[in-house]
């Protein structure tokens, strides 16, 4: 099944008068279950492209459908619900709310969705246990080391139940342990849930963990690896 | 519900920052109100004064006395008046004068006074001055032509207990006379002035001097149970009585009438400068809040709060943070508030001046609980008017620039 199909997406940045293509006519089709890294130098378009898929920014031209919804038409308040119920984010900095702890950062997503308690809270403790995040539920973020952070992040990314989970440079801040073990986790949520994962990244280990590895250049795909 | 528990948490993200502006909240206010009570108490003691030692709540003359205070434009059967009005409901107590502008003289020197004649147990009734008097005795031991006069005039005159005063004048008869007083007590009210102008006999004694009928006097001032009823009973005095003039102490002193309204609007823009200053200093704070969080706010977005949750966060954090501040203040202000209502403030080292005004200067503080929910509101509103600008901007940010910033 295709979660993401993208047709001809461009970008094109008025920059003081001179055009830059961030992206220029990139096609491409994400089925359910995928482990794809998406790599390429900076100013590739990694980034533009990520924020496009993700509904973050529109694009100039083309058409991004995600589970069938073009999300390119979609005002920005749609697009805001929209991400809420179709994409989980992890982010390069683990932007974890502060002020709440592990678990109240993975249950605030559902209650933006208005998820019943009893839900909410049996969901939280099986994605926390599913991170091997037990027993460090009640730590705010400023207590947790950064893999333990990214972590929280992954389940937060998933307590949404979304139709797959972006993550911007996931390890980028984090040691190789930690790097480990996050892939290791992911992995396992992909096997075993068959969890859509795209990754931007710059990590060689990412890259050799990934089923797929899409590398962009200049705005443009030049190559698209299945493993 | 969960917005108000992460808006209370943000709140004690920086806690030096919410804590000066707490603070800040918390000192505004709790001056504003403390200064208010002040003054409030300040007026209304001059008000208690005005109707428990000057002027009484209501006052009837001779229709032409007002205008022109001269002792032909008396109140005939006064005595029968009093009564009448003593039965009017509402109306506490009754005391009938006989008064007459002239001059009074000791063996040193000699000032222009008005002479109240009064019934001294009636007038007990009505006004306080029984109280004020700091030397010798009221007018009641039944010694023969006692004075009362006040300490302001007594240093004038130069005249201590027992000393004799005479007073001059002309009696009903057009004769020019003269009848001395011993002085029999010095009073001191709150307000120099009066004391200076205002001398008391009994009113038999100096309706004798005058050869005026002792049932006869200028005016009848009439106490009532409370002051709300003022306008309602003058009203039915004066159906009782169309021949003569029927004036509230407001109408007889229009000057405490400007001073009680002109408190209000003084007041407030007081607390009007007060809450600007909150208010600016409130959207300085929440705007470094909201920008220092950018990126934290753009996650917010990007992972799917709406606008509006992310608007409303602001605002319950701004308006949490003043409200919190603001009931601190309240607080402080009636602590202050019922402190010195009790134990009072004393102003007399900084102004004498006020005495010669009228005002007490032992000030005890007055302030009425609507007044303080009135701020108390006004508080709220400032949070909400100070949250708006800071949110709008959180609401300017877009998600993936907000990300970028570390990207």
């Amino acid at each position: 099944m295709k979660v993401i199909e993208v047709h001809q997406l461009s970008k094109i940045y008025n920059d003081s008068e001179v055009k830059v293509f961030a992206l220029n006519g990139v096609d491409m089709i994400i089925e359910e279950g995928e482990f794809t890294a998406i790599v390429g130098p900076s100013g590739s378009g990694k980034t533009t492209f990520l924020n496009m898929i993700g509904g973050l920014d529109q694009p100039t031209s083309g058409e991004i459908s995600i589970g069938g919804t073009d999300i390119s038409r979609l005002s920005s308040s749609q697009l805001i619900d929209f991400r809420l119920h179709n994409i989980g984010f992890v982010f390069q900095a683990y932007n974890l709310i502060p002020v709440l702890t592990a678990k109240e950062n993975v249950a605030f997503i559902m209650q933006l969705q208005n998820r019943p308690k009893e839900e909410r809270e049996s969901r939280t403790m099986e994605l926390l246990k599913a991170v091997g995040l037990e027993g460090r539920e009640n730590s705010r973020p400023n207590k947790l080391s950064g893999g333990q952070q990214q972590r929280v992040a992954v389940a937060r990314a998933l307590a949404s139940k979304p139709k797959f989970v972006l993550a911007d440079e996931p390890t980028a801040n984090l040691d190789s342990k930690s790097t480990e073990n996050l892939l290791e986790i992911m992995e396992e949520l992909n096997r075993k849930e068959n969890i859509t994962f795209i990754f931007s990244t710059h990590d060689q280990r990412v890259v050799h963990k990934a089923r797929r590895v899409i590398t962009l250049e200049d705005g443009r795909i030049i190559s698209d690896v299945r493993k | 519900m969960m917005l108000i528990a992460v808006a209370w948490r943000n709140i004690w993200r920086n806690k030096t920052r919410s804590l000066v502006i707490l603070i800040s909240v918390c000192l505004g206010l709790a001056a504003g109100i403390f200064n208010m009570a002040f003054y409030y108490g300040m007026v209304d003691q001059r008000i208690e004064t005005v109707i428990k030692t000057e002027a009484s709540h209501i006052q009837v003359h001779h229709p032409s006395y007002l205008a022109n205070p001269e002792k032909v434009f008396k109140i005939d059967n006064a005595e029968q008046i009093a009564e009448q009005i003593e039965a009017i409901p509402g109306v506490k107590s009754v005391s009938k004068r006989i008064m007459l502008n002239t001059m009074i003289q000791s063996p040193t020197a000699g000032s222009g006074v008005r002479i109240m004649g009064i019934d001294p147990e009636k007038e007990k009734a009505v006004t306080n001055l029984y109280t004020k008097v700091i030397e010798g005795n009221y007018l009641d031991s039944g010694k023969r032509n006692p004075i009362l006069i006040g300490k302001k005039l007594a240093e004038k005159l130069k005249v201590k207990l027992k000393s004799k005063v005479v007073i001059t004048l002309q009696d009903m008869e057009g004769n020019m006379t003269a009848a001395s007083f011993r002085v029999e007590g010095i009073y001191e009210s709150a307000n120099t002035t009066f004391d200076e102008m205002n001398v008391f006999v009994r009113s038999n004694d100096i309706a004798h001097v005058l050869l005026l009928d002792e049932k006869s006097a200028h005016e009848i001032a009439v106490l009532l149970n409370t002051n709300d009823q003022m306008l309602q009973v003058a009203s039915l005095i004066a159906a009782k009585l169309p021949k003569l003039e029927v004036k509230n102490w407001r109408q007889i002193m229009p000057e405490m009438n400007l001073i009680e309204s002109s408190l209000d609007i003084t007041m407030f823009i007081f607390i009007i400068i007060i809450l600007l200053a909150l208010l600016f200093g409130i959207i300085n704070t929440m705007l470094m809040a909201v920008l220092e969080r950018a990126k934290e706010l753009g996650m917010l977005m990007a992972i799917g709060m709406t606008k509006r949750k992310i608007f409303t966060m602001i605002l319950l954090e701004t308006v949490l943070l003043s409200l919190f501040g603001g009931l601190l203040g309240m607080g402080v202000g009636w602590m202050l508030n019922i402190y010195f209502s009790i134990y009072g403030i004393d102003i007399s080292v900084w102004s004498e001046a006020y005495r010669s005004m009228g005002f007490d200067t032992m000030i005890y503080t007055k302030l009425s609980f609507g007044t303080s929910m009135q701020i108390a509101l006004m508080i709220f509103a400032t949070g909400i008017i100070a949250a708006i600008y800071p949110a709008m901007k959180a609401l300017k940010l877009n998600p993936a620039d907000a990300l970028r910033i570390d990207m």
